[in-house]
């Protein structure tokens, strides 16, 4: 088997995959839910229940309000208490319906059972719709609505389906057990994306660090019927989950800046998202339910989980159900190491793209202090996107918007390799972070502008 | 020998002579004509170039008051009426004086009224802080503490209090360019006028951005506005007012009178400049609203205050 990997840039990273062999085990349902209005990329989806009406589960709490948007279905029957604004993880106020729990009745007509549907008898514009209808997002992290990026432009034709089980993140393992334990259904979900994309060629792209979910892959897909869906083992290097990354290891093809993966033919799925649109449409289940890992290096073996959860779920019950918060955790993160979100709000309640609850210690993440920069050029040895991350600091410095435009700080994917790999500790990404949204922003109002200008 | 000399100083002179002839004709014939009196402004300009107009620096301020019509949105806040007063006096406008104002911080979010409830660990920049989330306390709106606004100061007017954590204005040295506005992204920082008049520097400010609830507000911090409005009721002026919870004074109708500082439960009234003395409640056998003249002097006799100004009668004597 050849193993392939993306061409520039990138780090290697301690994979810590500490709660690789913990079974997923099923959350039970809180008293209390708070399912949050922004759990995707886009526009926050409108309630369309009212306080005191009687939900079950999976029926839709919540209706897009906008092209980019999504479906938000209850996790559970009960009552809903209150329609209010509420913080989530990074102390932001978001608007949540919550829901006093009463049990676990599912609207009808969705298959609770284990059985495997192999038959895809929907065809294309129906599985969009059920997508659509099922709420589903992108489980890699952006959460970008699925039904969206399965429907490119007319005149851009898919070639390759990616099923994204890189998985590049230390300590997370919520894909790799999904790969063990519902291996079947996932390739059902790339086949029935397959379909809706005119049965392109389709990998399942694995980092070599999971051997067993490579050969649980192979095995099963030569049991199932479907055909020119392959596997890929690909080395072991951060960020290889990034989408542009991704296309670039299995496909050596680029994405130009600004371009989306549809450009050079490749659409990139998570694997957990194929998880969802299976169930989604063999099913008929809305996306209520994700896999999350609970760990960390300061939480003894014993206590690690990969948890079944549902979307809704406050993070302190999730917390104290797996055995509570270690004393010697410093901080909490939302994602992996890397990429995720230092959590400031442990009351938040889990979304659809919630995928670990991580306990660092003082030690792994005390940031030192920083330095002088001594122009050694090792984040831009390490950004996988070219850049130059020590230039683009100076010039948010300086406050040159123009130059950060011209040095591409637009398309950063904020993987933290410069930050990582500084040592001068200057946290490049922190002041990057915010100098790409505001050349973003400036881009945006001069496409408007443009847009408008034509519009006349 | 002598001939040599001679014919050397008569070709290099002759030469002088020439080149001078195409210095002055090059001169006349590309002259850039730019108006006297940019030059003149641009002399009495404090100099400092720190943008509080609006424009890149003060040269550029100067060009633009001189295109001007009139000197109505063209105002520099650091040289403040006399720098505008000689501006005006060279370019023959009407200039009318602006009450001169100092940065004031609206927050009161000290180490000891805010407690953290968690540790900021990333760069030292309130930017960066307030793009990654709500902050190391429970209050969304307040100051964030790393300094922008401080590195922003050309002046160097503000300075961080390490005991409070909060941004404090040296008024001496405030200028009001508004750098410091510009630079938190919380806007907590207020330009208001420095006095009630030009020549005092009373000053009554709420010290709060906290727009939750009242409960909440209260949680996060012990001296955040909880919107309940008393200081409403307590301002004869119509200065005050309540929206989403919040108070905010508007300088431009504040007498300073300081009653409100009495009534805030939470102490997010703040007053510079002047001590206020509180005018006690008239006694209740004082029956309705009488003009303020005649109803002095009981109230005078009544509270200890000889300066008392009259109060809110018909509220007051209601919670009698």
């Amino acid at each position: 088997m050849r193993k392939v990997t993306f061409s520039i840039g990138g780090i290697h990273p301690h994979d810590s995959k500490l709660s690789r062999d913990c079974k997923i085990e099923v959350l039970p349902l809180p008293q209390t839910m708070y399912v949050s209005m922004a759990q995707h990329l886009g526009a926050p989806a409108t309630p369309i229940v009212n306080v005191g009406d009687k939900v079950l589960a999976g029926q839709v709490i919540a209706e897009p309000a906008g092209f980019i948007s999504a479906y938000v279905h209850s996790p559970a029957s009960g009552t809903v208490k209150s329609i209010a604004p509420r913080a989530d993880i990074t102390g932001r106020m978001v608007p949540h319906v919550e829901i006093a729990v009463e049990g676990d009745e599912w609207v009808e007509g969705v298959d609770l059972s284990d059985t495997l549907v192999t038959d895809i008898t929907l065809d294309r514009a129906q599985i969009l719709e059920r997508i659509k209808q099922c709420g589903i997002v992108g489980l890699g992290g952006a959460t970008f609505p699925t039904h969206v990026k399965l429907n490119p432009a007319p005149g851009s034709k898919a070639e390759c389906l990616i099923l994204n089980g890189a998985e590049c993140e230390p300590y997370l393992t919520s894909d790799y057990r999904i790969l063990l334990e519902k291996t079947r259904e996932i390739i059902v979900g790339a086949a029935i994306m397959q379909k809706v994309l005119g049965g392109c060629h389709t990998v399942i792209a694995i980092e070599e660090n999971k051997p067993e979910a490579i050969s649980a892959v192979s095995e099963a897909l030569a049991s199932l019927p479907y055909s020119d869906i392959e596997v890929l083992s690909m080395k072991k290097r951060y960020p290889q989950g990034g989408e542009k990354q991704l296309i670039d290891a299995v496909m050596k093809r680029q994405v130009k800046s600004g371009g989306l993966p549809i450009s050079v033919g490749a659409v990139v799925q998570n694997v957990a998202t194929a998880l969802a649109v299976y169930e989604a449409v063999q099913k008929n289940k809305p996306l209520v339910t994700n896999t999350m890992t609970i760990t960390g290096d300061c939480l003894p073996v014993e206590k690690q989980h990969n948890y079944l959860f549902r979307i809704g779920m406050p993070l302190s019950y999730i917390a104290q159900v797996a055995g509570g918060v270690p004393e010697s955790a410093a901080k909490i993160v939302s994602g992996g190491p890397m990429m995720g979100k230092a959590i400031s709000n442990m009351d938040a309640a889990t979304v659809k793209g919630s995928s670990s609850l991580l306990y660092l210690s003082e030690g792994s993440t005390r940031r030192h202090p920083a330095s002088n920069c001594i122009r050694c050029g090792r984040c831009s040895d390490a950004c996988p996107m070219g850049l130059e991350p020590f230039l683009l600091n100076r010039l948010n410095k300086a406050g040159d918007l123009e130059g950060l435009e011209k040095a591409s700080v637009q398309d950063c994917i904020e993987c933290g390799c410069c930050l990582y790999s500084c040592p001068a500790n200057i946290p490049l990404l922190d002041y990057i972070r915010p100098a790409k949204a505001q050349v973003m922003g400036v881009i945006r109002a001069r496409a408007a502008a443009a847009k408008a200008a034509q519009g006349k | 020998m002598t001939n040599t000399i001679i014919w050397t100083i008569a070709i290099l002179t002759l030469l002088g002579v020439l080149l001078a002839l195409v210095l002055f004709w090059v001169a006349r014939k590309f002259r850039v004509e730019e108006d006297p009196r940019i030059d003149e402004v641009e002399k009495v300009m404090p100099g400092a170039n720190c943008g509080g107009c609006g424009f890149a620096g003060c040269r550029a301020f100067a060009e633009a008051a001189v295109k001007a019509p009139n000197l109505d949105n063209n105002f520099c806040p650091v040289g403040g009426n006399d720098t505008m007063a000689k501006v005006a006096a060279i370019l023959g406008y009407e200039v009318s004086a602006k009450a001169p104002q100092v940065a004031v911080v609206r927050c009161n979010g000290s180490c000891a009224n805010r407690p953290r409830v968690n540790d900021y660990d990333g760069a030292p920049s309130c930017k960066v802080k307030a793009a990654l989330y709500s902050g190391d306390t429970l209050c969304p709106y307040g100051c964030l503490g790393c300094g922008d606004c401080v590195a922003a100061c050309k002046f160097g007017a503000l300075s961080l209090d390490p005991e409070s954590g909060l941004p404090v204005v040296d008024e001496s040295k405030c200028t009001a360019c508004g750098s410091c506005v510009k630079s938190c992204p919380k806007g907590i920082i207020e330009l208001r006028n420095a006095g009630t008049t030009p020549k005092n520097t009373r000053r009554v400010y709420v010290s709060c951005m906290n727009k939750d609830k009242g409960g909440v507000a209260r949680k996060a911090c012990k001296a955040a506005c909880i919107g309940c409005g008393k200081c409403v009721k307590v301002c004869k002026f119509g200065a005050i007012t309540v929206e989403n919870n919040l108070s905010y004074i508007d300088y431009t109708k504040c007498k300073a009178c300081g009653q409100c500082y009495f009534e805030c439960p939470t102490g997010a009234i703040h007053v510079a400049g002047f001590t206020p003395k509180k005018v006690e409640p008239k006694p209740a056998a004082a029956p309705a609203p009488a003009a303020a003249a005649p109803a002095a002097k009981p109230v005078a006799a009544a509270a200890p205050e000889p300066k008392a100004m009259s109060n809110n009668q018909n509220k007051e004597v209601g919670n009698a």
